[in-house]
């Protein structure tokens, strides 16, 4: 499978993700600077976490307007699966390639610690590694990881099984006190009405062996791979 | 031409950095704040030779950069 990673300027997990990509899928993906207007033909295109432009303005609001970011839109709307993680999910809905936004964490602390999440919805390319309902750790690392949309987007995401992952406790319990960040829902993570799209806050690429911590992250390339193998 | 531009978040979209100042203030002793809403202010130097031109330059401008709508509200202001 060939994928590629988008490089912003003040990108910081673009190598983590491609480390990931490499020794999961066992290939490396092409890196891509923010300035190219042109993505070769991938598989698989990811936006990585990292703080691109200094969060200046909102987070990802300058990145979503970058010259790749066209081609990115126009690979989207064609069905080439596109990953955003942290950072890449914040431009993913700057671009409006994702309904909502992300703000500022309620309690107002940048957090990075393993949380707990639940797969909601396995039939993807990136969660089909997963079985549904199943507890996950894995790390986040955000001061804007709170996700926020109107009361009836919430609904179509939750009714056409668009929320890929949710915040929830140890045990898969799922409620207030166990979303870190305040998100509506304990939304970690949502598809596009295709599923080609996800986004999620979580780091699955930081979880990819025992000695990083935890190999949680692993079924998610796995998946991306067999995926993209079939 | 000049503009300024107040970017608000809207209302119902919960604004913890507007509580936290909110709280502070009232460690100060302003009892009398009932609530704080944080926003963004920005003044911009503008080509355009008239109002009409720069209000139509200013709408996008917030359409489709200097807000997001989906969270927050935008109002503008333009002169000579």
């Amino acid at each position: 499978m060939k994928s590629a990673v988008i490089v912003f300027p003040g990108s910081n997990c673009d190598r983590d993700v491609a480390v990931a990509l490499a020794r999961v899928t066992g290939s490396a993906p092409t890196m891509v600077w923010h300035g190219d207007r042109a993505i070769p033909k991938v598989d698989l295109i990811v936006l990585p976490g990292g703080f691109s432009y200094g969060d200046y303005l909102r987070s990802g609001a300058m990145a979503a307007h970058s010259p790749v970011m066209t081609e990115v839109a126009s690979r989207a709307k064609q069905g080439v699966p596109v990953l955003g993680i942290c950072n890449g999910f914040q431009i993913l809905t700057e671009a409006g390639l994702l309904p909502g936004a992300l703000i500022r964490n309620a309690g107002l602390h940048f957090i990075c610690r393993d949380v707990h999440l639940k797969v909601e919805n396995t039939g993807s390319m990136f969660t089909r590694g997963y079985k549904t309902g199943q507890v996950v750790r894995i790390p986040i690392a955000h001061a804007d990881g709170n996700y926020r949309a109107d009361p009836m987007t919430l609904d179509r995401l939750e009714g056409e099984g668009l929320v890929a992952f949710r915040y929830c406790s140890a045990e898969g319990t799922v409620g207030e006190a166990h979303s870190p960040n305040g998100s509506a829902r304990n939304i970690a993570g949502i598809f596009n009405e295709k599923r080609t799209v996800l986004g999620l806050m979580p780091h699955p690429e930081r979880m990819i062996e025992p000695m990083l911590g935890g190999s949680d992250g692993r079924p998610f390339f796995e998946g991306i791979a067999e995926a993209l193998a079939a | 031409m000049k503009a300024r531009v107040h970017v608000t978040l809207k209302q119902g979209v919960l604004d913890p950095q507007g509580k936290a100042i909110a709280n502070a203030l009232h460690a100060l002793g302003f009892d009398s704040v009932i609530g704080v809403r944080q926003g963004k202010f920005l003044e911009l130097d503008l080509k355009d030779a008239d109002t009409a031109s720069a209000e139509k330059s200013m709408r996008s401008m917030c359409e489709r950069l200097l807000a997001n709508t989906v969270i927050e509200d935008y109002a503008f202001e333009v002169w000579k």
